[in-house]
């Protein structure tokens, strides 16, 4: 079907809605959340879908996030669609059923609108929640606004439950700057998106005294899940996730091609999206919303001549390492934006998965920190810009004065 | 009403849901109580288990000793991961996409796992409301990770975290009412039983899997190696829990509380009713309380029980 002959239907939505929109429209059966700023509305919104008949699902309204993951990972391993949301405490309630729900390898998507850590309480915008998750062995991925929200759940519900994946999807996005600001969002017909996720399929595994078995609580065919597995078997399990994951990397880029020709939208190749990288002397990585802030500051740069590249990491896990390295190819200097602190580690998480992506790399640009926006702090053209200036001027002296920089900060 | 006869000649063709082969310890009552679960269930059914020793003894990879569908999650979340699996199954019946029309879902947990860790949890899906039979195994302390105390340790009970030392005789605080908490909930069933008392185990856990919504039964799961006495007397001490009224069988059904099986023989026959003593000295893990100094442990012990005793006759208007 060519783009052009799908109508779809443009809405004034929040991040939050937007994704509520997706879960909509894509035939789960169980929704299990709890409430949590700056979520809460994705998960009023499905209360409303529900309690007015517009959407067939089962809402469990837990009493914890612990039980919210858990009954995902019931609602699942039984056969159903499951989704969840949540935010900072929220997810960090999760941490040990998150681990579970990927190691049992059940497709539950879950949306995370992304807040900082307590202590103390705040409820607004950084990525420490979901970067403290970033070796549960869930797929992750980082929206840069509400279209992409929409867009990037449909999309993981596909890739979760590709039978050469089968892990759970995280699709994240900015608290208040994309869960609560009002943008255009175009919706795709309730059908098409219903064909392009499909029914969910079981895998079928062989078992000696079952014959061929279907992946899931069947029965007729009773299968044990998570048993006790000791240092004779659970190394080769966790090896089977690793594989999983690497099979990711081709399913993420095949579903954003896909998705492509049924919306007209696509995101890079899935992984990474690129700005004036083809001849940038320098460039900055950023994940999240600060993406379209840095975009905006380069383009202003660029006409003044100044050659400045943005690059943004959309798929933290699997983490495009060699697609990275290609895009900052002839790049000298690269400024990567951390919006999470690694407490006594050299530099942010991304910072660091870059650093290791270019080690073995012969040609290797001078790669730089900067930690920013911690609480939800705001990260202005101005800092952007500060940025750039500082990643010129490396450029120019081939010095770094500090390789970690806290920017935007009180000293 | 449940039509359910348990009769012996037939419960006896009846397989159990727990094949032969699972490492659970000699004498342990747990394997016991599913087997007798497995006669009251009407199938098909699905088994969701908590962390603990049922867990770890019967499912070590690459082998399993459930016939029927079974998973673990983890400790404290047997009532979530079955209030998912329930809602599951009714949207994929409701969409047509279920090949059965119903599953019954019961969930075994420890008092580990329902008394402390997954209390939470429990009482989530019991005002939830699911439809699913939350059996409590209690073997009265953490026996998996070796006899630790656990809110459903009894008072002057020795454990491994409440040991019987010279200052700090055993566990100070007594055994939480966990099954009234259950009732609190204003479920549809609620009951208590034990091994020894199987034709009462199995009408109860057919009333709870029939029920529509919540049910909730608490099994006493004596553990040779955690109570301290040998493993041929496993049910010789379920006996005596009850004969001495420390573990009173009743279930709570409709909003009516009732005494059943030999704890309905002993509010008839007071007489019946044993002192506390000869519950606690088959048990190496009260053997301090019978040292001079500790005697008035066992006293308190029996004060508790005939309280508790007492208040469950006015419940069941037999007082």
């Amino acid at each position: 079907m060519a783009v052009e002959a799908i109508k779809q239907k443009v809405m004034a939505l929040n991040g939050n809605e937007a994704v509520a929109w997706a879960v909509k429209q894509c035939d789960v059966d169980v929704v299990a959340a709890y409430p949590i700023t700056p979520q809460t509305i994705i998960v009023e919104r499905i209360s409303e879908f529900v309690a007015n008949g517009e959407m067939d699902c089962e809402f469990v309204a837990v009493e914890s996030e612990h039980s919210a993951m858990s009954a995902c990972v019931g609602a699942a391993v039984a056969g159903g669609r499951a989704f969840t949301a949540t935010a900072s405490q929220g997810l960090a309630l999760m941490f040990e059923i998150l681990y579970i729900a990927a190691s049992l390898r059940l497709p539950i998507v879950m949306a995370v609108a992304n807040r900082a850590l307590s202590a103390p309480i705040n409820i607004h915008c950084d990525h420490s929640d979901a970067m403290a998750c970033r070796d549960t062995g869930w797929i992750q991925i980082f929206v840069e606004d509400a279209q992409e929200a929409y867009d990037s759940v449909i999309q993981a519900f596909k890739i979760a439950e590709h039978p050469d994946v089968l892990l759970p999807v995280m699709v994240n996005l900015d608290g208040f700057f994309l869960s609560h600001t009002l943008q255009n969002v175009s919706i795709l017909p309730d059908e098409v998106v219903k064909r392009f996720v499909g029914k969910r399929k079981y895998v079928e595994v062989e078992v000696p005294y079952l014959g061929k078995a279907p992946l899931v609580l069947d029965p007729d065919k009773p299968l044990t899940f998570g048993p006790l597995d000791l240092y004779d078997y659970y190394f080769e399990h966790k090896m089977h996730q690793v594989v999983a994951m690497e099979n990711a990397r081709k399913v993420i880029k095949e579903v954003n091609e896909e998705y492509a020709k049924i919306s007209g939208r696509k995101y890079g190749d899935g992984f990474i999206v690129g700005y004036g990288l083809e001849d940038a002397d320098v460039a900055i990585v950023v994940i999240g919303s600060t993406a379209g802030t840095v975009r905006h500051t380069a383009r202003i740069l660029r006409e003044k001549g100044l050659k400045v590249g943005v690059l943004r990491v959309r798929t933290f896990r699997p983490f495009p390492y060699k697609e990275i390295v290609g895009a900052l190819k002839g790049v000298e200097v690269v400024g990567v934006m951390d919006r999470a602190c690694s407490f006594g580690a050299l530099g942010g998480p991304l910072f660091n998965e870059i650093r290791a992506a270019f080690y073995d790399e012969s040609e290797r640009p001078i790669i730089v920190n900067y930690i920013y926006g911690l609480g939800g702090r705001d990260a202005p053209v101005s800092m952007i810009k500060q940025i750039y200036d500082e990643l010129l001027e490396i450029k120019k002296t081939k010095k770094v004065e500090k390789k970690v920089k806290f920017i935007g900060v009180r000293e | 009403m449940s039509k359910f006869v348990p009769n012996l000649r037939e419960l006896a063709k009846k397989p159990s849901i727990l094949l032969p082969g699972h490492r659970l310890c000699a004498g342990c009552a747990a394997s016991i109580i599913v087997r007798q679960v497995s006669c009251a269930l009407r199938g098909p059914t699905i088994v969701v288990a908590a962390t603990g020793c049922l867990e770890v003894a019967t499912t070590i990879f690459p082998y399993t000793s459930w016939r029927v569908p079974w998973v673990h999650n983890a400790f404290e979340n047997a009532a979530a991961t079955a209030s998912g699996i329930e809602a599951a199954i009714k949207a994929l019946i409701r969409k047509g996409r279920y090949k059965h029309k119903h599953v019954d879902i019961i969930c075994f947990a420890g008092d580990g796992g329902t008394y402390d860790i997954g209390l939470q949890s429990l009482s989530g899906a019991l005002e939830r409301g699911h439809d699913f039979l939350y059996i409590l195994y209690d073997n009265e302390a953490y026996m998996n990770t070796g006899i630790q105390r656990s809110g459903g340790t009894p008072k002057g009970a020795a454990t491994t975290t409440s040991p019987a030392g010279t200052v700090i005789p055993g566990k100070r605080e007594n055994k939480k009412p966990i099954a009234d908490i259950a009732v609190a909930h204003r479920i549809p069933y609620v009951a208590t039983a034990t091994p020894a008392h199987w034709r009462d185990l199995m009408i109860k856990v057919r009333k709870g899997i029939e029920v529509d919504g919540p049910a909730f039964i608490h099994i006493l799961s004596p553990c040779p190696r955690g109570w301290r006495f040998p493993p041929d007397l496993t049910i010789e001490v379920a006996k005596l829990a009850v004969d001495t009224c420390y573990f009173p069988l009743w279930e709570y059904e409709n909003g009516k509380w009732r005494l059943t099986d030999r704890s309905l023989q002993i509010a008839k026959n007071p007489q019946l009713k044993k002192p506390i003593d000869e519950f606690l000295k088959v048990q190496g893990r009260f053997k301090h309380l019978f040292k001079p100094e500790n005697q008035h442990i066992i006293k308190e012990l029996q004060e508790y029980v005939d309280l508790v005793w007492k208040d469950l006759l006015k419940r069941c208007g037999l007082a």
